[in-house]
């Protein structure tokens, strides 16, 4: 029984929501006004806003995925991004089969798990993940906030500029990062930091790996079936369909079957057709989760094709070739280029407001390849992936308010240490896999690139950990309260 | 700010959480339920969204009955009896 107490308030969110609606709306029209151009920023706004939205209803957390099944072990989550995984893939694919995907594999290594599982630390400890801890600052949570804000902002870029990590660098690093930033014309005095020769000499010399553009699958799979059976069926079908089965033999089966064999009247046994109604079961027991798994891994391809038809628009490749066309040139590095992914991302966006804002209080940004070479500074208001991010904490914002589900909530007490210490493990476990639980967990792995699974695997190592730290926290807590009984 | 787990009669128990943000609720949920006895019954009230939809799963998979579920003034009440 379900029953939802209908006041005031009700009437006050609701105008809430339309109001932001309204103003995204105005901000829209107002960029259109100002110069085209900037309709290929406001595409990301309305993106950002369509996933603030769909991850608020579905409770869209890749946090909760590993976690909970650690700590309830509830597979709600899993499973959603598991069917949001399935569905993105077959789009990317579809996608790159017509010369219409942006997408772009990283560099594999080991790193890549080792930054998993520093970012997957941090996720359990802040309550959420990179886009998580967005939606959240919607509902008007003031940890996740902490977290983005001085995690994920301000810590990522204090990191890749910092000159703290270089007793980590081993010299051959050092040696192979002149040889390659010298091969690439970047100047001496953009290559500063301990990111920066991490960057240019380890990273730049691993192997790059999309199975569709391996010899073995291009040479067997001419024309569209590469990207179909190579990056969507080999790299992320198979690996989800494994997945899921082991999840279910796991966490729900036992509990499914003894449902099933009660309601049988506990006579005859468990067949085939009974262990498939346990895995559908599995998969529809949260229906918001799953159909916003569905609906996201749809969006998801839908913003790849956009912006790539976007980009054939106006001739461009990078959104910083439209701001020096516009007189920013400015606001771009020194390649002329400002980050601009092409589809869902959120933690390089939130490393350039915190070094914008570090670089208005006077500490130098640009002198360093993550700003200066690659993905420059731009005013915030002109930084089309930082509106995406705007976007999904306004789309949950009035998502959360329809749903009367809205609250501030200041962080307090202990929640203020887990939120700043879980959002640097994540500022800092994002960076040296060049993305975080979306840009190199979810599109990786849906784009055909295994690095993607490398850095989920660690993802999910590290929830493990966050997890049994918890549960020791909370038994701990537990005790004391039940000494009055 | 602290969590608070009361004995509320014979066999009926209070979880309070409300400040709490993900995972906490549904830790504190799953560790009071595992020290309750079959047939027991605790009130939980929190105010993270997101903590309920996995609450909710917890127990439909394990077999406690979800009692009672409303939200007031952007807290929420959960009443369930242990299976």
């Amino acid at each position: 029984m379900e029953t939802t107490t209908v006041d005031t308030s009700e009437k006050k969110n609701q105008i809430w929501a339309f109001i932001v609606t309204g103003i995204m709306i105005l901000i829209s029209l107002i960029y259109y006004k100002v110069n085209v151009y900037y309709m290929y920023l406001v595409a990301y706004i309305w993106f950002g806003f369509a996933y603030g939205m769909m991850l608020q209803y579905g409770r869209f957390c890749f946090a909760s995925a590993s976690r909970d099944l650690f700590a309830a072990g509830v597979p709600r989550m899993a499973v959603g991004i598991l069917v949001a995984l399935t569905f993105f893939s077959l789009i990317q694919a579809t996608l790159a089969s017509t010369n219409m995907s942006t997408f772009h594999p990283a560099p594999f290594g080991i790193h890549t798990l080792i930054a998993g599982l520093i970012f997957g630390v941090g996720m359990v400890l802040a309550g959420g993940c990179a886009s998580g801890s967005l939606y959240k600052i919607g509902e008007g949570n003031g940890t996740s906030f902490l977290a983005a804000f001085f995690g994920l902002c301000i810590g990522q870029a204090i990191f890749v500029d910092v000159k703290w990590f270089n007793f980590l660098i081993p010299q051959k690093w050092v040696d192979a990062a002149v040889v390659n930033a010298a091969a690439r014309n970047i100047p001496v005095d953009k290559m500063t930091s301990s990111f920066d020769t991490y960057l240019a000499g380890y990273v730049w010399n691993q192997p790059v790996l999309q199975l569709s553009k391996t010899k073995a699958i291009s040479e067997a799979l001419p024309g569209a079936a590469k990207y179909f059976i190579g990056d969507s069926l080999l790299n992320a079908l198979i690996p989800a369909a494994v997945l899921l089965i082991v999840i279910y033999a796991f966490y729900s089966r036992k509990g499914f079957m003894k449902k099933r064999a009660k309601a049988k009247g506990g006579a005859g046994t468990m067949g085939f057709s009974d262990e498939l109604a346990g895995i559908w079961n599995m998969i529809t027991a949260s229906k918001r989760t799953t159909i916003m798994g569905v609906i996201i891994g749809i969006v998801a391809g839908l913003h790849i094709f956009v912006m790539k038809g976007m980009q054939i628009k106006f001739g461009v490749a990078n959104f910083g070739e439209l701001l020096t066309r516009m007189g920013h040139a400015a606001d771009t590095s020194i390649k002329g280029t400002v980050f601009d992914p092409g589809y869902w991302y959120i933690t390089s966006q939130e490393g350039q407001l915190g070094g914008w804002i570090l670089d208005k209080l006077g500490w130098d940004m640009h002198d360093n390849i993550f700003f200066g070479v690659n993905n420059g500074l731009p005013e915030p208001w002109r930084n089309p992936a930082l509106w995406m991010s705007f976007g999904i904490i306004f789309g949950a914002f009035v998502m959360a308010r329809l749903s009367n589900e809205f609250k501030f909530k200041l962080p307090k007490g202990e929640l203020i240490v887990w939120g700043l210490l879980g959002g640097l493990l994540m500022g800092v476990g994002s960076r040296p896999a060049l993305g975080c639980n979306i840009g190199a967990f979810f599109i990786r792995v849906a784009g055909g690139d295994p690095s993607g699974w490398l850095y989920g695997t660690g993802m999910v190592g590290g929830a493990f950990l966050g997890v049994k730290f918890f549960n020791w926290w909370s038994e701990r807590k537990m005790a004391k309260e039940m000494e009055a009984f | 700010m602290a969590m608070k787990f009361e004995k509320k009669g014979d066999g009926t128990y209070l979880l309070d959480v409300c400040g709490y943000v993900c995972p906490h609720p549904q830790i504190y949920a799953k560790k009071s339920l595992e020290k309750m006895a079959e047939g027991d019954v605790v009130e939980i009230i929190l105010d993270n969204p997101s903590s309920v939809e996995t609450i909710a799963q917890m127990c439909d998979q394990v077999g406690h009955d979800v009692m009672d579920k409303k939200t007031e003034g952007g807290k929420i009440y959960l009443k369930i009896k242990k299976g």
